[in-house]
C-alpha cells in the first residue's frame, strides 16, 4: 500500500482572485517560468494564504493564463490565485507588489466573481507595440501596407520540432505605424491563435514582404490583453468582475 | 569612468541569445552598491554556469560578508555561455558582473571560487573577455588582482601562472584582511606597484602568491625544489579556519535566483569539516576540524533564511549531516516547527546507517517518500576498509531494505570505481549488493515497484588526503569495470529491470586527476586547450578528451613527463609533491601511515568520539573540535 498523507485534506479555496502584472525592464528577459517560480516564492514572502492541492506534493491554486514571450515586456500579464481565507484584494496586490522584484508591478487585484465566467474565455487578443530602433516611420509604414494588403505570408516559425511555415497574416487583426523620437513604432492588435503568431512573426512578416529589416533587436510590449469584439476593441478582461462587484455591493447599499 | 554599466550596450545582445535572465541580475537580495561608495571593489566569480554558480555557498557568504563592509562593494560574475561570448567579443562587450554590469576589468580583485578543477579553462576565458592579461606577470597595477579560492586552491600551481594568489580555507575572515591590505595600498598611492601588493598580501595569514615560489625539477621529472624568491613571504602558507560557526550566520539572506538553477532550495551549513576520515575525500581531509553550528543558530538561519527567500525546500548541509551531534533534536524540532506550512526539510546524500533512515523519516513526516540517497562508495567490504568507510555488507542490505519497508520508493546508492587496491570482483559485488537489496526490498515492503539506482564514477586522487600518493586507474580500466558491472546488472533482468546505472566514462576523471594532482607544467595544458577552444569542461557536451590528450601531449613532453606521468604513476614516500608548501594541517608522515594502512586495510576512528590520532591539523593551526550536544531547544515561532 502506497503512504498517505496524514490528517485532514487541505482546507479548501473561498476566494479567487485575479491579477494583472507588468513586467518591464530587465526582466523582460525572464520565461513564463522564471515567472512563476518568482511568483510562487513572493506569494509565500507576502504570507498570502493561498490554497493547495491535496497530496504528497501540494502545489498553491495559481492558473496562469499565455505568458508573453521571453524578451518582451508586458503591462497586462493576468494570473489566478486561489484563497483559503478571505483577504482584501487590495491588499494583497500591495503585499505581493513589495515582494516581487522592482521590474515586475502587480497593478490590480479583483475578486473573481461567480457566475461571470472564467477568466481564459475574456482573453484571445493581445495589443502589441513593437519599438524599431534605427527604422523610420518612412520604411516601416509602407511595410505594414503592403503585409495588411497580403492574404497570406508565410513565415518559418521555430517550434520544438524544428521549423514550421505559418501563415502571419489572418492572426493580424490590425496594424499601424507611428514614430515617437525619430524611431519608428509599430502597433497591433494580434488573435491569440494556434500556432502562436508573435510579433517576432510578424516582423519576419515585414521582412519577407517588404525586406523590412531592423538593425537592431525590436523591443516588443503587450500593452493589454483582452476579448477583441466586432468593432476592433480589446474589452479589459476583469471589467466583468469589478462590474459584478459594484453591482453587488450598490444592491447591499439600498437594503 | 570606471565602474560604468554596460548594460545599454548588453542588452541588444541579450534579444539574441538563450536564457537571457541568467545575465540580467537583479536576483532577489541582490545588492548593488554606488561605485564610489566602496574603497575596495571585488568581482566574485564561479567559473561555471549561472545555474551551477549562483546557489554556490562560499560565493553567497563572501558576497555578503563583503557587502557588509561600508569600505567594501561585491558583485558576482559566472562564465557566459558561448553564444553570448561570441556576441561580446563582436560588439567589444567585456565580461561583466551580474549586479551593477560593471566591466570586470574594472575591480580591484577578481574572486575565483574552484569548487573543482574543470573550471579553470573558464577562468581564462573570463580573464581574455574582461581585456586582463592571461599572464599574472603581465598584468600591472591597474589590473584587478586574481584571488583563487575553494577546495581546489590547495593546489593552485596548474593556474599558477594566471591567478595572482590562492586563499587556503575557509574565506570569511581572509577576505576582510586581503580588503584591509589592497585599501591601505590604495590609500598610499600604491606604493612599489603590483609586486609591493602581492608581496603585503603574501603576509597576509592563509593567502599564497605563487610567483614568489620557484619550481625546479629533477631529470626525473619529478620536483627538485620549491624556493622563495623573496624572504619576506613565508615558507609554509597554512590554511585559515574560521571558528565558531554562530558567529558567522551566513547566508543571512540567500540569493534567489528567477533563472532556474541546480538547487531550487535554501541551504544551512549545519558544520563545517568531518573527520569520518574516509581516504578517498579531499573535503574531510582539508576541512578539519569538526566545526558545529548549534541547533539555536541552526533555528534562527533556517527561520530569517526562510523569511527571506520564499523557498519551500531548506536542506541540512555539511558533509555528513546525520554526525552532527543533535541531528535527531534537530530534525524533530524543525519538523515540528514547520508541520503544516508546505515547507520540506532534507538531508543531502549520507552515510549507510540506519539512523538515517529514521532521520529522512522525520523530515518527511508528513510528506512524499520518494528517494533517498546512501553512499557506500566501495562495492565489497574489503575495498569499504581500504577507503575506510567501512560498513557490512548486512547492515547495508537491512538499511536500504528499513528503507523501502518505510515507505521509500527509490534508493539511489552512489559508488567509485578505480580505487587503489581495486580488482574487477571489488566492483562486481557492487551489482550483487543490488539484486540483494531489491529483493530483500521487495519482500519487506511488499511492493513491486521499488527501484534501486547504483551511481557510479570514476575515483580521481586529491592533494592532501592519504590518496595523493596512488597511482589513478586509467580510463581503460575504468571503462572495463563498468561494461562488467552493467552486463552482471542486466543478467537477471527480473531483478535487472529494477536496477538504473548510471555512470560516466573515465576519461574526465583522467582531466581532473592531471589538473588535480598536477604541478606548474600543467598550466600549458590548460592554456592550450583553452586557445583550442575548451570551455565548461564540467558538461559532457563541451568536454572534449581528444583536445586535452593533444595538448598534454603537444605541451608536457619538453618537460620529459606526459599525461600518465602525472595520473596513472604512484608517487614514493620522498618525493616533493606540488602542494607540500601548502599547509592544510595534515601531518605527511600522519598521511603516509594511513596510506600504509589503507593498502593493508585497517581502518582508523572518528576523533570525535574516539582518542585523537594525530593527523595533525589541531596543533598546527591552533583550532580544537567544537561539537555539542547544546541541550537547547528551539522555541515556537510566533506567526505573524
Amino acid at each position: 500500500m502506497a503512504r498517505q498523507p496524514d490528517g485532514p485534506p487541505p482546507p479548501p479555496t473561498v476566494q479567487k482572485l485575479r491579477i494583472r502584472y507588468a513586467k518591464r525592464g530587465r526582466l523582460r528577459f525572464a520565461s513564463h517560468r522564471d515567472l512563476a517560480r518568482a511568483l510562487e516564492r513572493a506569494l509565500r514572502r507576502a504570507r498570502v494564504p493561498m490554497a493547495f492541492s491535496a497530496g504528497f506534493s501540494p502545489h498553491p491554486k495559481i492558473s496562469y493564463l499565455g505568458a508573453a514571450p521571453t524578451g518582451s515586456a508586458s503591462e497586462a500579464e493576468y494570473v489566478e490565485i486561489g484563497l483559503a481565507e478571505r483577504c482584501d484584494p487590495e491588499a494583497v496586490r500591495a503585499a505581493l507588489d513589495a515582494a516581487l522584484p522592482e521590474d515586475i508591478a502587480v497593478l490590480e487585484c479583483v475578486e473573481a466573481v461567480q457566475g461571470t465566467g472564467s477568466l481564459a474565455d475574456r482573453i484571445d487578443t493581445s495589443v502589441w507595440r513593437v519599438e524599431l530602433p534605427g527604422v523610420r516611420l518612412e520604411e516601416l509604414a509602407p511595410a505594414v501596407e503592403k503585409f495588411l494588403a497580403a492574404d497570406v505570408v508565410t513565415v518559418a516559425k521555430r517550434t520544438k520540432n524544428g521549423l514550421k511555415d505559418v501563415d502571419a497574416r489572418p492572426a493580424v487583426a490590425s496594424a499601424s505605424a507611428a514614430e515617437e523620437a525619430g524611431c519608428a513604432i509599430l502597433h497591433m492588435v494580434v488573435r491569440q491563435v494556434t500556432p502562436a503568431v508573435r510579433p517576432d512573426d510578424v516582423l519576419a512578416a515585414l521582412a519577407a514582404v517588404a525586406d523590412l529589416r531592423p538593425p537592431l533587436p525590436p523591443r516588443a510590449v503587450r500593452e493589454a490583453q483582452g476579448r477583441l469584439d466586432d468593432t476592433g476593441t480589446v474589452a479589459d478582461p476583469l471589467g466583468p468582475d469589478r462590474a459584478a462587484r459594484t453591482r453587488c455591493q450598490g444592491e447591499h447599499a439600498t437594503v | 569612468m570606471t565602474g560604468e554599466t554596460l548594460y545599454p550596450r548588453l542588452e541588444p545582445l541579450l534579444a539574441q541569445i538563450q536564457k537571457p535572465i541568467q545575465y540580467v541580475g537583479g536576483e532577489l537580495n541582490a545588492q548593488t552598491k554606488p561605485w564610489e561608495s566602496a574603497a575596495v571593489h571585488w568581482a566574485l566569480m564561479y567559473p561555471d554556469a549561472y545555474e551551477v554558480g549562483l546557489p554556490n555557498q562560499g560565493l553567497m557568504i563572501l558576497y555578503e560578508v563583503l557587502n557588509e563592509r561600508p569600505d567594501a562593494l561585491a558583485e558576482r560574475t559566472y562564465a557566459v555561455w558561448p553564444d553570448l561570448a561570441a556576441l561580446m567579443r563582436e560588439h567589444g562587450v567585456p565580461q561583466f558582473t551580474v549586479d551593477g554590469h560593471r566591466s570586470v576589468r574594472d575591480f580591484d580583485l577578481l574572486g575565483v571560487s574552484f569548487a573543482t578543477e574543470l573550471g579553470y579553462t573558464n577562468l581564462l576565458e573570463a580573464l581574455d573577455l574582461a581585456g586582463v592579461p592571461l599572464h599574472a606577470v603581465d598584468r600591472d597595477e591597474t589590473h584587478p588582482v586574481v584571488v583563487a579560492g575553494g577546495h581546489a586552491a590547495f593546489n593552485p600551481e596548474p593556474v599558477a601562472d594566471f591567478v595572482d594568489c590562492a586563499v587556503l580555507g575557509d574565506g570569511e575572515q581572509a577576505v576582510g584582511d586581503i580588503t584591509d591590505v589592497v585599501k591601505a595600498w590604495k590609500a598610499q598611492g600604491r606604493p612599489g606597484g603590483r609586486e609591493e601588493l602581492l608581496a603585503r598580501l603574501s603576509r597576509v595569514d592563509g593567502v599564497y602568491v605563487p610567483r614568489f615560489y620557484a619550481f625546479s625539477y629533477g631529470p626525473d621529472g619529478t620536483i627538485a625544489a620549491v624556493t622563495r624568491t623573496r624572504d619576506d613571504v613565508p615558507a609554509k602558507v597554512g590554511k585559515r579556519t574560521v571558528m565558531d560557526l554562530d558567529e558567522w550566520p551566513y547566508p543571512k539572506q540567500p540569493l534567489v535566483p528567477l533563472a532556474e538553477s541546480v538547487h531550487e532550495r535554501m541551504s544551512v551549513e549545519i558544520f563545517r569539516g568531518c573527520t569520518r576520515g574516509c581516504r578517498f575525500c579531499q573535503a574531510g581531509m582539508i576541512t578539519r576540524p569538526v566545526r558545529e553550528r548549534t541547533i539555536t543558530g541552526i533555528g534562527s538561519m533556517v527561520e530569517q533564511g526562510l523569511k527571506a527567500t520564499g523557498y519551500e525546500e531548506v536542506g541540512l548541509l555539511s558533509l555528513s549531516s546525520a554526525d552532527h551531534s543533535e541531528i535527531g533534536q534537530v530534525a524533530k524540532q524543525l519538523a515540528d516547527r514547520y508541520e503544516g506550512t508546505n515547507t520540506s526539510l532534507s538531508l543531502p546524500s549520507t552515510r549507510v546507517d540506519a539512523f538515517n533512515v529514521t532521520l529522512a523519516n522525520e523530515l518527511s513526516r508528513n510528506g512524499r517518500r520518494s528517494g533517498l540517497t546512501f553512499a557506500p562508495e566501495g562495492g565489497s567490504e574489503r575495498i569499504r576498509r581500504v577507503i575506510n568507510k567501512t560498513v557490512s555488507k548486512e547492515d547495508l542490505v537491512r538499511t536500504v531494505t528499513t528503507a523501502y519497508a518505510n515507505g521509500w520508493t527509490q534508493v539511489k546508492l552512489y559508488f567509485m570505481c578505480g580505487l587503489p587496491t581495486e580488482t574487477d570482483e571489488d566492483v562486481l559485488e557492487i551489482a550483487e549488493l543490488a539484486v540483494e537489496v531489491i529483493r530483500a526490498g521487495r519482500e519487506a515492503s511488499g511492493r513491486k515497484d521499488i527501484r534501486c539506482t547504483v551511481s557510479i564514477g570514476g575515483f580521481v586522487p586529491k592533494p592532501h588526503t592519504p590518496f595523493q600518493w596512488a597511482a589513478q586507474a586509467s580510463a581503460d580500466t575504468i571503462d572495463s569495470r563498468l561494461r562488467l558491472l552493467r552486463q552482471a546488472i542486466n543478467s537477471d533482468r527480473r531483478i535487472g529491470r529494477s536496477i538504473g546505472l548510471r555512470y560516466h566514462d573515465g576519461k574526465p576523471g583522467v582531466i581532473e586527476g592531471l589538473l588535480s594532482r598536477g604541478d606548474r607544467r600543467v598550466g600549458r595544458v590548460i592554456e592550450r586547450v583553452w586557445r583550442e577552444g575548451g570551455k565548461f569542461d564540467g558538461w559532457s557536451e563541451h568536454f572534449s578528451f581528444e583536445r586535452w590528450t593533444q595538448a598534454a601531449a603537444e605541451e608536457l613532453p619538453a618537460f620529459g613527463v606526459d599525461l600518465d606521468w602525472f595520473t596513472t604513476r604512484e608517487r614514493t614516500e620522498q618525493e616533493i609533491l606540488p602542494w607540500d608548501h601548502l599547509d592544510s594541517g595534515l601531518d605527511k608522515e600522519w598521511l603516509w601511515e594511513d596510506w600504509q594502512e589503507a593498502l593493508s586495510e585497517e581502518e582508523v576512528a572518528d576523533c570525535r568520539w574516539t582518542p585523537c590520532y594525530d593527523c595533525g591539523v589541531c596543533p598546527t593551526m591552533g583550532t580544537d573540535i567544537q561539537i555539542g550536544p547544546t541541550g537547547r531547544s528551539l522555541l515556537p515561532l510566533t506567526v505573524v
